[in-house]
This record gives C-alpha cells, structure tokens and sequence, in this order.
C-alpha cells in the first residue's frame, strides 16, 4: 500500500470538504474494494475519507410505500431489518447470499452500487426495483445511475446518501454464485410492481454490467409464473464468458434464475 | 493402550499456540539490522531480459541494493537441481535446461524473478522495485503440452528439443500387447488431471542471517525439510558449507508438497545477506504463490484395459503427458514416473501393465510434488476407467471391482510395487454399508421424481506411502535416501525430549510423537517434548512429505526409544540387584516383575546422570539415537463412495453423502486421522469440483488469485463418514501405514464418477463446474 492521509468524516458536509481538498481523495464505506485494491497497489488515493461511520448515513426508514436504506448501512444490517424483511424480503435475501459473514459485517449498500461491479448484487436490485438513488447533490433513477462496468453517474465527489425502493407487490432475487469470488456469477432480481410493470435486471451476466432483460420482463408481464418462461430464449450476445461461466451458460442461468426468482417472490 | 498412548484420541499440545495466535512463523521472526527482499519478476512468459537499470532505485533513501540475475550467476551460486535422474526409454538421461536463481538472461514463466531489491522496509522495497527498469525483449510462448509438443513450437531450454524432458516407460509392453490380442472387452478412456496451485495458509517466507566474523548462515524459512535444504543448499547451491548453515523450519502453516522444494527466494536471500551484510527477509505474498509455488498434477493421458469374456482384468496399456512447467523442481521428474506408473494397478489383479510417460516444458509455473503427488493421477486415472468399464459393460461397478480385487498378499505388481498386506473387500464392504448402496436405485427413483439427477461413484485407491527404502529409490535414481532418524533425550529429572528429523506443518507431530512415548514408558505426554525443524538441534533428517512421518519417523524414535529402554533397564536392575530380564516398564516405573521392587523412571534418570552407581563399564547418561530405513514402502487403501445430486438446470453437484473406508494400519491418534482424512477429502473434492490453474495461451496466468481461483470452502464440502478396515502393517514394528495424502488419493475419481453417473455423460472432465456439468447433460458442448 502506498503511502495515504486516513480522514473519519462525521458529516456528509464535512466528507464532501474533505474530498474537495485532497488531490487523488477517495471516499471509503466498507472498503472491500478499495483496500485490497490498495493493497495491490493499483490505487493511490493521497486522502481516504471514510464516510462509514456518519450516523446520517446509516439506518433503515419504511414510510408508506417507500423504503429507504441509508448509504452506509451495513449488509449484516439490511439483512436483519425488520422493516426491510417486512417491506421487500427479496433485499433481506439477497443480502444474506452476498458474499460472506466478513463482507456482510463491514460491505455497504452505498459502497456496492457506487462500485458497480459487474457482478454485484445490489445494482441488479435496484434497477429491477426501480430505486431512486439519492446523493448530498440530487437524486438519480437507478435506470440512469449504472453506466456499465465500474462507472455510475456519480460526479467528482459526489456523495450517495440513501436508496429509496418503491414498495413493490411481488419481487424474488436467486443468484448462482461465482464459486471462487461468491460474487453473482449471474443473478436475477424480478419485481412486479404495485402499478403492474414487471421488471427484470440480471448481474454478472453482461459484458456492460446490470442490465435488463426485456424478453423476461415480457413473458412475465403477460403470465407472472415461473413457467411462463420456458420457452423464453436468451441471447448468450453480448454476455461475459470465462472459465467459471461461458456465455451460453451465462444466458441458460438468467433464465434459470428469473424462473427461480419468480418462484421466490410467489 | 493408556490414557494418552497409541490409539488414544489426545487433544493436540500445539493447538494452544496456534489458536492463541502465539505460533512463531517464520513472518514473526525479527532479527536486528534486518532488510526487505522485493523480487522483480517477469511479466512476461517468455522473454529475454535486455536490460536492467537499478540506478534511480539504488538512489532511492533506504534502498540498500538492487541485485540482479546476472550478478548471482556470477558470484557461481548453483542452479535449481533436479534430485531424481530418470532415464528415457532409449536409455538417454534426462534433458534439462539451467535455472539460475534470478534470470539472467531469458524468463520462461510469469513470476520468474530478474532481480531484487533489498531495504530498510518492506514498503521503501516494494517502492523502489517500481523504479527499477526492466526492458525485455518477449518471445513466443507455449502454456499447454499439445502446443508445446507441436513441430515448430517455441523451444523453451535448447538442451531439451521439442520441449521433451524425458519419454520414459515402465512395464512390459509386448506382454500387455499380448493380453490386448486375446481381449474379449476393451475400455478405453482419455481424461485430463487439471493441475492445482498448492495454497498452503501461510505463504512461503525467509530470512538469511549471514555472520561475516564466523563465515556461518543461518536460515529461516517455511519447509518440510531443512535438512535437506541444507544439504542442497550446500552441496549444490555454494552456499556453504553444511557446518556453516543452520537452517530452521519453524512454525510452518501447512505444506502439502509445496515446501519440500529449495526455492530461488531462500537461495537469493541467503547470497544477497553476505553481499549486504545484514540479515534478509523475504515474506511472499498471495500472488507470489500462485505464480511461484510448485503447481501440482497437470497429465494428459489415455488409458486402455484389457478383460477377458469373465470381465477379469488382462492387461492395462497407458500413455500420458506431465506439464512440467518452465524448469524442473528439485523432484518434480519422479511424480510422473515413480509415484505415479508404479501405482497403475491400483487394488487390482492386472498380469500386464505398461506405461509410457513423456515430460514436457512449458511457459508456466514449475510442477512437482502436491499432496498426493503422483498417486492421485493414478488413482483418478484407473477408478474413472474401471467405472467406465463397468458401466460398458452394464455390471455394477462394485462388482466388477470385486471380481479383480488382489486378495493374496504379498502381491508383486507387473509396475515394481509389492504389497505387503490389505483387504479390499473389506473397506468396499464397509463403504457400501455406511452409504447404503443397496438401497440407492430406489433414492435414484425418489430423486428422479423430485426432477433431480442422483449419481453414485466409487474410488477404490491404493497408495504407496511411508517412503521410501533407500536403497530401492536410489536404484531407481533418487539423489538422496528416505530413512529418518531420531534421538531421544531423557533428562535427569526424567522429562524427555524427542529430536526427530520429520517436521510438523499441520500434522501434529508433537502430540502423535509423544503417544508412543507415553505408550512406552507408561508417562504422561506433558512430561515429553517434541523438538524439530532445526539441522542445529536434529542431527538429521528427511523431512515430512508422502505420509512418512509415522512409518518412518515415528520408526526412528521407536528404534530409539528401544535403545534407550534397554539402558535404563539395566540400570534399574542394578538398583534394584535384580536381573534386567525382570525388569518391566509401567505407570513410569522399572518394576522387578512379581514383586513390589520399582524405581521410578526420574530416579533412573538421575542415576544415569549423577552416575555414582552405574553398572561396570556403563557411560553415563541416558540418550540414544537411530537411523531407521524401511524396509518397503506401505499401501494404504481404501474405498470412498460419493451420492450426490445434479441440478439439470444450472449442473450445479450438491452432495448428498461421502463415506471413507479406509486402511491405514493402526491409528496413532484417530481424531488427528479423521481431521487428515477430511482435509485430504477437501482436497480431492476441490480438484474434482473447483480448482485449477489456468493459463491463456500466451501463458499468462488466468487464476493467480482467490477471486478466480475456487479454493475449497465449508460449505462447499459434506460431512463426512468415516470408517476404518484395518490391517496392520507388516513392514514396520509400529504397523502404521501413513493416512496424509488418502483423501486427496481418493476423493476425485468417487466425485466424478458420481456425476458422470447422475447425467449420463462420461465425457467429464475436472474441474466439473456447474458451467461443464451443465454442458454435459445438455450436449452442447
């Protein structure tokens, strides 16, 4: 690791001044990115401002029909909501099949989708949800926020507050996990929304990150039903192929696991 | 057996240490004045290295030198050897290209290091490494044996052409072409055993501490055998010479192979702590072992099994191919040969047997010895194509196996190996019996109904252990004998110390060693220490790898403690005026049978050292030694059957249940058995399903880390059931046979043939990810 300046920021405000004067600063929730990559050398930040402990930032809040998870919420913490549970189980689900107990105790819901890592499972939760992100700037629809691998609409120093989920009246998420990384190799959130859209995000299936799936998203607005999907045929174009997933395996899973996910949601 | 003897499940003494974080690894170690070793190393995998420019980090605060490749090769430190000659069908000896320590002039694997930098802190190394300028001029590259064995591929060593080290073979193969003429059945298979990158927990470390005023070395470091590193690195490496070396393997966090050998870091730190004059530490980190740790497996082969109309084995015909990587580890060329052809015939009664093994260069890591080494391939090997046959012939598999078993023994093999004793039809019964495989069709049925695919396999494995005879592996070109010594120390309080040459990396040595003693004498195992890993304090030693450190090690101490016995015999029947004859040792004391005379063993321990009373003649005190070498190796067997169920959906496996029959002689110290049965199992199970190391074909590293390398975890594996069917060994007094390598023996050929079974589909090859297995129900491949 090379040489950097550790800063806890107790407010949002104070964070975004931080970051305002370092000259390579980086914002750090949980860090697991940022410290192995660090740790590899591949990032030199002159300043880590940590954001992880900033009492605004962390908690759970259901209000209506709008559930709102702050950024530095912890996945163990998402996990064991109760509100959550009650509101949209199918985050309280994927949460506990991310990563491991280690990852869940320090990994934060605003650390992952500021990441954008391909096969992470959150970005996959909020498009399908059709989440609203919000920043200490403005807010941003998920639809616009994911700009393909590791890249979001986050401006230099832009901080990300909470994520506010719409309610849904059904949604499922099942995940085949990456057997090395336990990151989703693919995974497929499915939502029907209390207005009646249906919409479908996988992860770790795409060349350019979550996407949506709209042929699934079609057979499902018309037969809400795991076996509507039978015959539903995925493109493997355009999908990720490596030794642990080629993309004709990749494609076979999004349809598998919507299939599941759809089961999940009931 | 007493509470703590031979048999009893004691808790290990080490565990105290290590699960309070209070064990001394070698990354512990702090010495004064100490540097920091930061290797550059190529990126390339296959280059000449053009040039080196030092000059801005040489001007670098802290920077206390920048070595290179070339400056080694000058100050004459010895190549890398090979420690086992193995001599080609046509009678030539091996081929093999020069390994310098650092490259001086051509790289031929990702990870080779080109030079060092030495500093005041691990952080000013690792900072001034990115200064040094290192221009290369990239060659071809070849990563895989059909590559590398095509006319007109790149030439990695122009000592060995056609990138062929050796093309050797064993057996008769007139007789085996004979047995295939008159074959009623022929079974043919071609599989490939994907190679592995070791991951033992705590990566490889050292610190070389050269003392100008006494010309003497001193050498941390993470091995399996320091005494053997200081033999090498004397004898071969000019390092010193062995009484100007003192080489210590401390705390060391697990081995499986992978710390036997003599690297180029240990070698390097050692030169480089004279040219510097101050003690120099090089801990490797996660990605330094994936590209420098020796790999394991990597073969080709096609196998081919002659039956007559009965199904009788007639004769096995094989031919396979061995990835040795870029160079050739210290005993890499007998993996494929000795520890792999000579255990083809598995537990079966094959008349002729013939094996041709050829050993092919590549631009990747070196490969030698992994837990198992050698005898996996084999096993994996004869198990699949049993199965095969079975399923060919549309006969259990557990019967036809059972038609073929050896039952007579000794049993000499037509591939060298004579087995002294075993039952195989016992450990098949018993693994039948605990998985109940009589009841499995109808859970086939059952699985069938809930839409899933449940498949069955066995693995029959036999081993070849406790290595090795000395003079039998010299024979067959070994650089060194396999004894072991040991010598045991009884204090004048009567405490003991046991110093023996095998070392402990996760075994559990210093509880298992202390059974016998308390075995023996009747003491407990508080009042008896292990002492190991130090060529200062052992006076020799092998090491521990092959599951030798009870058949061999443990042998020593026992010859040892038999000397030591006699002599406080007699010196309690001098105390006692009674005839040593009557003397029987219990609870600690030398007792005059059929009486109440004793003397407690601290008393005759401070006789034998006060010496005022000895019997004419005698020297004082009480400590022997002994160099036992075997006699032959052993042959652990064993039968592992695995149920599991296939998703046909995603080719996801999910197990169902694992049994382990195995015979491994008399067991010291079940528990630790059973905890090195699991973790051999582990083993076998993350080869079948999850591991490899692979390599795109310019022989860049695809899995040089945990995010693409799939290591094993808990819940990717069972719970086991284990069970023992024991025959005693008769080759040693101890009747021990070794258990270390067992699971990771075992384990694949029953995982795969379980899937093969549940989809239908022989064409499988390891590792079965869910992506293959899910190719392979639906054929489009």
């Amino acid at each position: 690791m090379y040489e950097t300046t550790y800063h806890r920021a107790s407010s949002v405000d104070e964070a975004a001044a931080l970051f305002s004067k370092g000259s390579e600063a980086k914002f750090l929730a949980g860090g697991h990115t940022l410290i192995p990559v660090m740790k590899q050398r591949l990032a030199s930040p002159s300043d880590v401002i940590d954001i992880g402990k900033i009492k605004d930032l962390i908690g759970v809040q259901l209000s209506g029909d709008t559930l709102v998870i702050k950024a530095a919420t912890t996945y163990y913490d998402i996990m064991t909501n109760a509100d959550v549970k009650k509101a949209i189980p199918a985050i309280a689900h994927l949460t506990s099949v991310l990563g491991d107990p280690a990852v869940r105790s320090r990994g934060t819901i605003g650390g992952s989708i500021a990441n954008n890592d391909p096969a992470a499972d959150f970005p996959a939760a909020l498009i399908s949800l059709g989440a609203t992100v919000k920043t200490n700037k403005r807010s941003i629809s998920a639809d616009d926020f994911f700009k393909g691998l590791f890249t979001t609409a986050l401006e230099d120093g832009e901080i990300i507050t909470e994520v506010a989920f719409p309610v849904p009246e059904k949604a499922g998420y099942a995940k085949m996990r990456h057997p090395a990384s336990r990151f989703a190799l693919t995974g497929v959130f499915v939502t029907k929304t209390k207005a009646g859209d249906v919409r479908v995000a996988a992860t770790g299936a795409s060349q350019s990150g979550v996407m949506r799936v709209p042929a699934i998203e079609a057979a499902l607005k018309a037969n809400w039903s795991a076996s509507a999907l039978d015959g539903v045929s995925v493109s493997a174009s355009g999908l990720l192929s490596d030794i642990h997933g080629s993309a004709d395996y990749r494609a076979n899973l999004v349809k598998v696991m919507a299939q599941r996910a759809v089961q999940a949601a009931g | 057996m007493g509470m703590e003897g031979i048999g009893a499940s004691v808790v290990r003494k080490e565990d105290k240490r290590f699960i309070t974080g209070k064990g001394r690894y070698v990354d512990d170690i702090k010495l004064l004045g100490m540097t920091y070793a930061h290797f550059i190393r190529s990126p390339h995998a296959h280059a000449k290295v053009k040039s080196i420019d030092s000059s801005a980090a040489e001007a670098m605060p802290g920077v206390v030198a920048v070595l290179t490749g070339k400056q080694i090769v000058d100050d004459k430190v010895g190549n890398l050897i090979c420690g086992w000659a193995i001599t080609s069908k046509d009678g030539s000896p091996m081929k093999m290209g020069a390994w310098p320590a650092m490259a001086p002039e051509t790289v031929r694997f990702v990870g080779q290091a080109v030079a060092v930098v030495i500093a005041d802190s691990k952080n000013l190394a690792r900072d001034a490494a990115e200064a040094v300028v290192v221009e290369y001029e990239e060659l071809p590259a070849v990563a895989d044996m059909p590559s590398a064995l095509k006319p007109g591929a790149p030439q990695l060593h122009p000592e060995a052409p056609g990138n062929v080290v050796y093309d050797w073979h064993i057996g008769d193969e007139a007789a085996v072409g004979a047995a295939f003429s008159k074959a009623a059945h022929v079974v043919s298979l071609e599989l490939t055993n994907n190679r592995l990158a070791p991951n033992a927990m705590e990566p490889r470390a050292a610190i070389a501490d050269y003392d100008a005023a006494e010309e003497h070395f001193t050498l941390y470091t993470t091995s399996q055998n320091p005494h053997v590193a200081r033999l090498v690195l004397s004898a071969f490496y000019n390092i010193a010479p062995e009484h100007k070396l003192r080489v210590i393997a401390p705390d060391v966090g697990g081995g499986f192979g992978s710390k036997i050998f003599i690297y180029p870091e240990e070698m390097v730190a050692l030169w480089a702590s004279k040219k510097v004059g101050r003690p120099v530490k090089w801990t490797g980190d996660r990605t330094e072992a994936f590209l420098t740790d020796a790999h394991g497996r990597d073969h080709i082969s096609k196998a081919e099994m002659a039956f007559d109309a009965d199904h009788k084995m007639l004769g096995l015909r094989v031919k396979t191919h061995a990835n040795f990587g870029a160079y050739m580890s210290l005993f890499s060329s007998s993996v494929p040969t000795y520890l792999y052809a000579t255990l083809l015939s598995g537990q079966y009664n094959i008349p002729a047997i013939y094996a041709e093994v050829m050993g092919v260069y590549t631009n990747t890591t070196p490969v030698d010895a992994y837990r198992g080494a050698g005898r996996p391939e084999a096993s994996y090997l004869l198990e699949r194509l049993v199965e095969t046959a079975a399923r060919q012939f549309k006969m259990d598999p557990a019967e036809l196996r059972r038609k073929n078993f050896i039952t007579q023994f000794p049993h000499q093999t037509p591939v060298i190996m004579a087995y002294d004793t075993g039952d195989f039809n016992a450990s098949l019964d018993a693994a039948m019996k605990a998985i109940d495989y009589a009841g499995f069709p109808a859970r086939k049925e059952a699985a069938k109904a809930q839409g899933k695919l449940r498949g069955i396999g066995l693995s029959c494995y036999i081993e070849a252990c406790g290595i090795a005879p000395s003079k039998a592996v010299g024979s067959l070109g070994a650089g060194v004998g396999l004894w072991e010594s040991a010598e045991i120390r009884v204090n004048p309080v009567g405490t003991i110390e046991v110093l023996t040459g095998s070392h402990s990396h996760g075994q559990g040595h210093e509880t298992t060693f202390c059974q016998l003693i308390a075995d023996r004498l009747g003491v407990p195992i508080s009042q008896v220490s292990i002492v190991h890993g130090d060529t200062d304090k052992v006076q020799f030693g092998m090491g521990t790898y092959g599951s030798r450190s009870a058949a061999v090690g443990l042998t020593a101490i026992l010859k040892a403690m038999e000397k030591v016995e006699a002599k406080a015999k007699k010196i309690a029947a001098h105390a006692l005026e009674a005839s040593e004859g009557d003397i029987v040792i219990e609870n600690g004391e030398f007792k005059v049978t059929g009486t109440d005379k004793s003397i407690a063993l601290p008393m005759v321990a401070l006789a034998a050292y006060t010496a005022h009373n000895l019997p004419d003649g005698m020297e004082p005190g009480l400590k022997e030694s002994a160099f036992y070498d075997p006699t032959n190796f052993t042959f652990p067997a064993g039968t592992y059957i695995c149920e599991l169920e296939v998703d046909q959906a995603t080719g996801k496996t999910s197990f169902v249940n694992f049994v382990a029959a195995d015979d491994f002689g008399r067991l010291i110290n079940p528990m630790i058995v059973e905890g090195q049965v699991h973790g051999g199992l582990v083993q076998g199970i993350g080869q079948a399903l999850l591991e490899h190391a692979v390599y795109d074909g310019n022989g860049q590293p695809v899995t040089a880390s945990f995010m693409d390398y799939a290591m094993p975890r808990a819940d990717d594996v069972p719970s086991f059931k284990l069970s023992h069917t024991t025959t005693l060994c008769p080759g040693n007094p101890l009747g021990v046979k070794g258990c270390g390598e067992a699971g990771a023996i075992g384990a694949s050929a029953a995982v795969i043939n379980a899937i093969t079974d549940a989809i239908g589909n022989n064409k499988l090859e390891m590792p079965a990810t869910p992506d293959r297995v899910w190719h392979a129900i639906h054929g489009n491949a």
